[in-house]
């Protein structure tokens, strides 16, 4: 005890380990903190819970379309006509700027019935049927235009008109989701 | 100035008492009362006060509003139907927080060419212009969440395009975009989260307004000839000089406002904003508030792919690389002269700029397909001619020249003409000229 202790708090490597050991703890804090407050603005429970729909195919007519809400978005059900699904067919795949042929867009067997998701893939705008120059979809908001298969052909948009996951419970009925 | 001495001098006991504990008169007397101003402000710089003003405005206005409107996508547009038809003075107050919104820009673009023009963002002025940058940032970041608020087809879509922007992004962008909008599409997620931080945003702009006008305060003001402050006869004191210069540009300023606001309410609206948000119906034409035309014609310039990167992804990254070279400004311009007074040559380049972004303001509210002109017709008789689109592309292509090659460029190789040796000598040759 004769000897007094002068080095008290010198050591390097004790204060090291403290400011390490304090700012790792510091991130990891408001690391769980972020978690909650970010997430919250992600899709809510009730948002997510949207149940898949049914839809009675005989209430369209040939040459017409429906559009029903899915999801907060519109779904295009159309029932193509001859000309237009002959139209669909006769396009050189290689030429387009997302491959896809008609048959990979359709039911087969339910070929005149084409299902889309009513979204431009450019911006999200919702496409007019009938006022393009490819007898499909023209999205008024950028001018993208997609064919009798949904398939876009020319303007600012990357790809297709999306086809939503659906099946046939019968020939009039569809089950989307 | 800085280096300015406080002359503040508390008179009444109750003055000293608080000064010795906060000095906030002091503060107040130093910066805007005694204040060194350069004596040869011309009414370009009348606008940072009007700036102030548009603010004071909106925040006002948007906080009585608030009291009416019902932020729920079901019953947002009949709430902002009842402030316009029920609530005493709801119209006139909603029509000047919306009439303030374009009357705010249309300030703001004045305040930035003028900075532009005399050379305000170069050194030491950088700071003060990043300031100035990220205020024209939150306000565009705020009139875009604020206009979807009424719930209208022209909010809804605007919500749905502008949000879709950020899609783009490969990869995390549809996560990043489904977390923004709360949901699968633009839904009551979105509008919820859009009214909290229009709420918020312009009393965060109010915070770098400050930090705008004390970095401003550090390095002081620039003025038309782009030379420094050298000695007190340079300068007049803010009060009275400034401020009744101020007051005066801001009456001409005001009424102005009051015309729009009094006999052309909607003018600068759109009336597919009276139809009530329809997710299943996109109107047929649809563009943004004026203020943004010039970068929504950039975004649809780009109508082409690049390699592997879509058109998409090209269009939304040179809007946003447009508003970035704003903020990128003090150090392209490799120029030693501030002022363009004294730049032969850049000012005209400058002139070609300020018409390039009015074009592209047009370009912005035409369809692309339209037509300029036309020059000839085509076999069925349909014009022919030079397209929006083309043009949109033109003059986007001129926008981004400015900033990267002629700024840095001209600065080089321009012969600029003499510069006064102060802001004395110049008013005094302005005056002797004058005179004849």
């Amino acid at each position: 005890m004769s000897e007094p202790v002068t080095d008290v708090g010198q050591d390097p490597n004790r204060r090291d380990f403290i400011y390490i050991a304090a700012g790792a703890g510091a991130v990891g804090a408001a690391a769980m903190v972020a978690v909650p407050l970010i997430g919250q603005m992600n899709p809510a429970a009730d948002t997510l819970a949207l149940a898949s729909i049914e839809y009675d195919l005989s209430k369209v007519e040939e040459g017409m379309q429906a559009v029903v809400k899915w999801r907060g978005k519109p779904l295009f059900v159309r029932y193509r006509t001859k000309k237009e699904i002959a139209e669909a067919k006769a396009v050189d795949i290689k030429t387009l700027r997302d491959p896809q042929t008609d048959a990979e867009r359709v039911k087969a067997g339910h070929e005149q019935y084409l299902v889309l998701i009513g979204v431009c893939t450019h911006l999200g705008c919702v496409p007019n049927f009938g006022t393009g120059d490819y007898g499909g979809w023209f999205c008024p908001c950028h001018g993208s235009e997609y064919d009798t298969s949904g398939r876009i052909r020319q303007g600012p948009a990357p790809k297709n008109l999306e086809v939503p996951e659906y099946t046939f419970l019968s020939d009039t009925k569809i089950k989307v989701g | 100035m800085s280096d300015h001495p406080s002359t503040y001098e508390p008179k009444s006991g109750i003055e000293k008492w608080l000064d010795s504990r906060l000095p906030i008169v002091r503060l107040a007397y130093d910066s805007f009362v005694d204040y060194p101003t350069p004596k040869n402000l011309n009414y370009w710089w009348t606008f940072g006060g009007i700036l102030s003003l548009c603010l004071g405005v909106q925040i006002l206005t948007g906080i009585i509003l608030a009291m009416h409107y019902t932020a729920n996508a079901d019953l947002a547009f009949d709430s902002v139907e009842r402030i316009m038809r029920d609530v005493n003075y709801g119209w006139l107050i909603r029509y000047v927080h919306a009439n303030g919104a374009s009357m705010f820009f249309f300030a703001v673009y004045i305040h930035m060419f003028r900075g532009l023009y005399y050379g305000s963002y170069k050194a030491p002025r950088e700071v003060l212009w990043l300031l100035g940058c990220i205020i024209y940032f939150l306000m565009i970041a705020t009139a875009f969440m604020g206009y979807v608020l009424p719930w209208g087809q022209m909010s809804y879509y605007g919500a749905v395009v502008i949000t879709n922007l950020i899609g783009a992004i490969p990869v995390v962008g549809p996560s990043i975009l489904t977390w923004l909008q709360g949901g699968f599409a633009v839904d009551n997620p979105t509008l919820n989260r859009f009214f909290s931080l229009h709420y918020l945003l312009p009393f965060v702009i109010a915070g770098v307004v400050v930090l705008h006008i004390w970095a401003l305060h550090v390095v002081g003001q620039n003025n038309p000839t782009g030379v420094e402050i050298k000695s007190k006869e340079d300068t007049l004191p803010f009060t009275p000089y400034a401020t009744v210069k101020d007051g005066l540009a801001m009456i001409f300023f005001l009424i102005v406002f009051a015309v729009f606001v009094f006999f052309a309410p909607d003018a600068m609206g759109h009336a597919d904003n009276y139809v009530k948000a329809n997710p299943l119906q996109t109107p047929s034409h649809i563009v943004p508030e004026w203020y943004m035309l010039p970068f929504y014609a950039i975004l649809r310039a780009i109508t082409f792919d690049i390699g592997p990167i879509p058109a998409k992804l090209l269009g939304v990254t040179a809007m946003f690389g447009a508003i970035a070279l704003i903020f990128a400004l003090p150090w392209l311009d490799t120029s030693k002269v501030k002022s363009m007074r004294y730049r032969p040559v850049m000012r005209w380049f400058f002139v070609l700029f300020v018409l390039a972004c009015i074009g592209l303001g047009w370009c912005g509210g035409q369809l692309p397909d339209n037509l300029v002109f036309s020059i000839t017709t085509d076999a069925h008789g349909n014009p022919l001619g030079l397209k929006v689109v083309w043009l949109s592309q033109l003059l986007a292509v001129y926008y981004f020249a400015f900033f990267l090659i002629i700024m840095p460029w001209i600065g080089l190789k321009e012969d600029p003409l003499p510069v006064p040796a102060s802001i004395s000598d110049a008013v005094l040759a302005a005056h002797a000229k004058k005179k004849g």
